[in-house]
């Protein structure tokens, strides 16, 4: 069973029913007792970081997270959930992330390297370029994803598969080990999307080790 | 870089698509759900759906149609029509909608904006504006109640504002335009694109494939909608994309 992190956060539904589609078995939960049983964690996200945080801090999900990174078990974090697997944010005043992978999250300059101004949030369809391999991209074709964002990740560039470009390179699918994150909707971005998630489930469900 | 996005809009009245839409092989065309898979297949990026019911009772099926919506749809789409407070927003974004549109109501009370955007976050934010030209004032108003009420806003003042009160995108309809199928009304949307930071979504006056191509080129768009063309097969989403693609728009 894959467990999906219920604390309150954005749009489990359109998550749980992505997987209900791919025929996963899923639950969601806010115990830390329940979902250290889950054969793979979905932490899902929409809104601000520092709310995100208090919420994970004050049900005890922060430590559960932490602990179920180093089990060695698939954690896939989406969207807001990608960058709560950081180090800090500055959305919405400074907050502690999760610290599972290494950079900070940082808002959109709205001003690219030659001084064109673009729009922030990073809204749409754009289309992912891959970077270090990861099994989640296995069998898919570099294709468009659905991306509603306004922070993006700065990271190392060892720990990104996939970016967009978007005014700077914007790291789209960051993995180290069996922490990963994609800052797009892949339960909104159509097949790609559902393949992106099928991936993750056949990791859940298989004995690699990531 | 990110593509131009074609958005197909649905009008629903308690719990059905109205407007028809005349399509071979649908075994139901009133269906939201079965309507919404068949745009997502033609190659929609998004939906948006309006809910134009009147009663408390339609209000009710709206959310239903939602939850039944995002169980099958993997795009995002955004609900409009009769949102009014921080309760009705909540109710439809945890039925599974992407974003709710706020029109009368943002202009009644301004502050719903912001408190929505906090709340949920500016991505699930649109503010939808009505705008027609006034010879006198030389500029586009904001006009309120489906169009029957105007304000003293211009069409660009009100973008910036509800842009800086947390609105994650604009949905821009030209009263002048709508319904006329003679295009998208260029120098509104550039107008207005050009004065705000988030992405502008034009409605009102597609005809045909063409017209895309304006709304993306000289009128500065993010996005694009249309209902009717689409609805009564005057063209298909397929088609608008392949046109766009053979002039060079980026497009999914």
């Amino acid at each position: 069973m894959i467990g999906i992190v219920d604390y309150g956060m954005g749009n489990l539904f359109s998550v749980s029913k992505a997987l209900e589609r791919l025929g996963a078995d899923y639950f969601m939960s806010s115990d830390p007792e329940k979902l250290a049983e889950a054969k793979a964690i979905l932490l899902p996200g929409v809104g601000a970081f520092k709310d995100a945080m208090d919420q994970l801090n004050s049900l005890g999900l922060t430590p559960f997270l932490k602990d179920y990174a180093v089990s060695g078990r698939p954690l896939l974090g989406i969207c807001l959930g990608m960058q709560l697997l950081f180090e800090n944010s500055n959305e919405y005043g400074f907050a502690e992330g999760l610290s599972l992978l290494p950079g900070t999250i940082r808002h959109f300059p709205g001003v690219d390297a030659e001084g064109n101004s673009y729009k922030v949030p990073h809204m749409g369809w754009n289309k992912l370029k891959y970077q270090v391999p990861s099994p989640l991209l296995d069998g898919i074709e570099e294709s468009h994803v659905y991306f509603v964002h306004s922070y993006l990740a700065k990271t190392d560039s060892e720990i990104i598969n996939a970016s967009a470009d978007y005014g700077e390179e914007v790291p789209a699918i960051v993995s180290r080990n069996n922490v990963m994150g994609m800052q797009f909707h892949p339960e909104k971005s159509g097949e790609t999307g559902m393949a992106l998630l099928r991936n993750f489930i056949n990791m859940s469900e298989s004995k690699v080790t990531l | 870089m990110i593509t131009k996005r074609i958005i197909p809009c649905l009008d629903v009245k308690e719990g059905r698509v109205v407007k028809g839409i005349q399509f071979l092989g649908l075994r139901d065309a009133g269906d939201p759900v079965e309507l919404a898979a068949f745009y997502d297949r033609e190659g929609a990026d998004e939906l948006v759906f309006l809910d134009i019911s009147a009663s408390h009772e339609g209000r009710k099926t709206m959310v239903e149609v939602v939850k039944s919506v995002a169980a099958s749809l993997a795009i995002p789409f955004t609900v409009g029509g009769g949102i009014n407070s921080l309760e009705d927003m909540k109710r439809i974004l945890r039925a599974g909608a992407d974003k709710v549109s706020l029109n009368t109501a943002a202009v009644v009370n301004p502050d719903l904006i912001s408190e929505g955007a906090r709340f949920f976050g500016t991505q699930c934010i649109v503010v939808a504006i009505d705008a027609k030209y006034d010879e006198e004032i030389g500029t586009w108003m904001v006009y309120t109640h489906g169009g029957r009420a105007k304000t003293d806003k211009t069409a660009v003042a009100w973008a910036q504002e509800a842009v800086k009160r947390g609105a994650g995108e604009i949905l821009l309809t030209s009263m002048d335009s709508d319904g006329e199928k003679q295009g998208f009304n260029l120098e509104l949307t550039s107008a207005v694109s050009n004065a705000v930071s988030v992405p502008v979504i034009a409605s009102g006056g597609a005809g045909n494939a063409e017209h895309f191509y304006d709304a993306f080129s000289r009128g500065k768009a993010d996005a694009a909608l249309a209902a009717s063309i689409f609805h009564y097969k005057e063209t298909s989403v397929k088609e608008v994309k392949n046109f766009l693609l053979s002039r060079g728009v980026n497009i999914r």
